[in-house]
């Protein structure tokens, strides 16, 4: 038989109806819903008079809007208008909610793989384009826009062309200091922006497999941020080492019997991709951007580029644009780069694993004077994890402040935002203009180069961190 | 959804790469319920100055692009978000075309649940059509069933465009009611699947 690939083997499970010159028919295993892309999708439902064909196949919370202070004050009337839609939606038709005062609230990414709801070779959507989140899992997880949203709930199918095929091949084994979200910057900074366009990316090689679920999903999250709907990586030991026991995974002899299954999805030898990229290990660095798109980032020790530099007319607009934006000089070097803001947080980077790795950097140290700098854990579960640790005690004493969970800074729908003008180290996903607050200027990290820049005030190798902050 | 069979109308130019949802509708605009009234808050940042005027400087603010029905982009248009606010707000302040040399992915399946046609053209014939629209009042003829966009002075070239898109939008088309049709083939599958 011939080899075929995870993505291949997922969609051909799932095909409902298949016919030629139409996109196939596609079966979803999964919906995730939140409150800001779904009020529009409930009301056409209504509109028509239809059903949420399986609510329980649907699992929603409440993430984009959610004060990180006060959870209950909500000052933001249209805020909170949208959340309490959210809650009549799901009543009234019977979908399952984790709202506010529910122990599960959490981003909506970081709450599926807790509850044990993404699971290897399910097809998982959601109104949120960082989806692709849980393809860690050897899932098929994309975004989709609100008609779609409204298409899943009232037939759990979506029409879907078969995407194409590539493989991001991350060669060797990691430097010390680059973390998972260094690889994703790096593949990113060195493919482009949209390499990913039209493909699912299955992510390969000897620095994926070392790599454990959290991290792995801090790789697939930025898979959209390449161009790519879905990004995935072949299940294997480390992935059913972190579903066994999860509240949706079945136990005992099932879950045995789902291991084999499960086993059986990865990638076949010798099976072939439509496209192939890959990086060497050694090749990256701590990342941090210096534009407003994800491939705009170098490696601790680089510069600002010139528009000079580019390859492409395209690409020239784009550092043009950026610099502009960014109020940056080309050859500035990053460690020269100063922050007002910290943002320990998102869909991205707000796992324990996130903040066990800030706090190390964190612990002793103290913020640098005219520094603000914010934690805001991904899930009410992930900031329990972290209390009963006592890394919430380290970050304080430190002068960072510890919030609640909620998407937050990411994207700024809630009170957090960055001022016009001022610059934050961010460990979300977008550094896009406007994206934090209008005017703010976000640079993309990973927890502990965040964690350091809060400590010395500007960006700096979390190798060299002490003689950093004693120059 | 409103049909779109042929369509002539002025253009807009906007001539630059990688425009994301954020760009096209900022997140203080995605708190609103409803599906209507986003055209108001397309490109917000872009296009309003801080007292709330328009920004004369704005590609979209000059006077040969008022009432544009038609957007010549740049490269990897409508990245980032998955937000459908994007195309509700491009829809409501007029557009139903937009021409570029390469989509995000989620942005372009978006449009064609909005009645918008999202075009793909190679980067040479879309900035031609920037030059002719860029300074002046530029009208364009757009015929989806032959896949063609030509003008008044001799520009004609065709697109390339997936038939099921294609058909639902010359149909205006809507999906759920199609899928409904194959609903005893969802049934069949969630037996035999034991979903």
């Amino acid at each position: 038989m011939k080899p075929k690939t995870i993505i291949e083997k997922i969609w051909e499970e799932h095909k409902v109806h298949s016919e030629e010159g139409k996109p196939d028919l596609m079966y979803v295993d999964l919906q995730m819903v939140h409150e800001v892309t779904s009020p529009q999708a409930f009301e056409g439902l209504r509109l028509s008079g239809r059903k949420v064909r399986r609510p329980d196949l649907t699992f929603a919370t409440m993430d984009h809007n959610v004060p990180t202070e006060n959870r209950s004050s909500i000052t933001d009337a249209v805020s909170k208008k949208q959340m309490e839609t959210l809650t009549n939606n799901c009543n009234e038709f019977g979908v399952e909610i984790a709202d506010l005062n529910s122990p599960n609230n959490g981003i909506v990414h970081i709450i599926g793989p807790e509850l044990g709801l993404t699971q290897p070779g399910k097809i998982i959507v959601c109104g949120d384009s960082h989806t692709s989140t849980h393809g860690a899992f050897g899932a098929l997880a994309f975004g989709i826009g609100t008609s779609e949203v409204e298409h899943t709930l009232a037939t759990q199918t979506l029409w879907q062309s078969p995407p194409k095929t590539m493989e991001v091949r991350v060669n060797g084994r990691l430097n010390p200091g680059a973390t998972a979200k260094d690889i994703i910057l790096a593949v990113i900074a060195k493919h482009g922006v949209d390499f990913g366009t039209g493909h699912v990316l299955e992510y390969t090689g000897e620095a994926i497999r070392g790599l454990t679920m959290e991290e792995r999903m801090t790789i697939c999250n930025m898979s959209i941020e390449a161009g790519a709907r879905a990004g995935l990586i072949s299940p294997d030991q480390v992935t059913f080492d972190y579903l066994e026991g999860r509240r949706h995974v079945p136990e005992g002899e099932a879950f045995n019997e789902k291991v084999e299954e499960w086993q059986a999805l990865a990638t076949d030898e010798g099976a072939e991709y439509d496209a192939v990229v890959e990086i060497d290990s050694e090749e990256i660095q701590p990342m941090v951007t210096w534009g407003t798109n994800p491939s705009q980032g170098v490696g601790i020790h680089g510069t600002v580029p010139s528009p000079e530099d580019a390859q492409t007319g395209a690409e020239r607009k784009a550092i043009e644009q950026s610099l502009e934006y960014m109020d940056l000089e080309p050859g500035t070097k990053m460690t020269d780069i100063h922050i007002q803001h910290v943002f320990l947080g998102s869909c991205t980077n707000a796992r324990i694993s996130d903040l066990r790795a800030a706090a190390k950097i964190a612990e002793g140290r103290t913020v640098a004077d005219g520094v603000r700098a914010m934690v805001v854990p991904g899930s009410q579960q992930v900031k329990m994890q972290a209390e009963e640790e006592g890394l919430d005690k380290i970050f304080k004493d430190a002068g960072f402040d510890w919030r609640q969970s909620g998407c937050s800074m990411c994207l700024s729908m809630n009170p957090d935002f960055v001022p016009e003008g001022e610059r934050c180290a961010s460990t979300s996903n977008r550094n896009f203009e406007g994206r934090q607050g209008k005017g703010a200027r976000t640079h993309l990290v990973s927890p502990a180069m965040a964690a350091a820049a809060a400590i010395a005030g500007r960006f700096v190798d979390i190798r060299y961190l002490d003689e950093a902050v004693t120059n | 959804m409103e049909p779109l069979v042929i369509h002539t109308g002025n253009t807009a130019v906007l001539p630059r790469v990688n425009v994301d949802t954020d760009q096209i509708i900022p997140k203080q605009f995605l708190k609103r319920v409803e599906r209507t009234g986003f055209g108001q808050f397309l490109f917000f940042d872009w296009r309003f100055l801080e007292d709330g005027s328009d920004n004369p400087e704005f590609e979209l603010n000059q006077p040969h692009a008022e009432g544009a029905t038609v957007l010549i982009a740049d490269h990897n248009f409508g990245s980032g978000s998955s937000r459908e606010h994007a195309p509700w707000a491009l829809q409501d302040y007029g557009f139903r075309v937009i021409i570029a040399p390469s989509f995000a992915d989620i942005f372009y399946s978006n449009c064609f649940k909005n009645g918008i046609l999202p075009i793909r053209l190679e980067e040479e014939k879309v900035y031609r059509l920037m030059e002719k629209g860029k300074n002046q009042k530029y009208d364009v003829m757009v015929d989806l069933p032959n896949q063609k966009i030509t003008d008044e002075q001799g520009f004609e070239e065709t697109f390339e465009i997936d038939n099921y898109y294609k058909e639902m939008l010359v149909n205006g088309w809507d999906e759920i009611s199609i899928t409904l049709q194959y609903e005893d083939k969802i049934d069949k599958f969630e037996k035999s699947m034991n979903v």
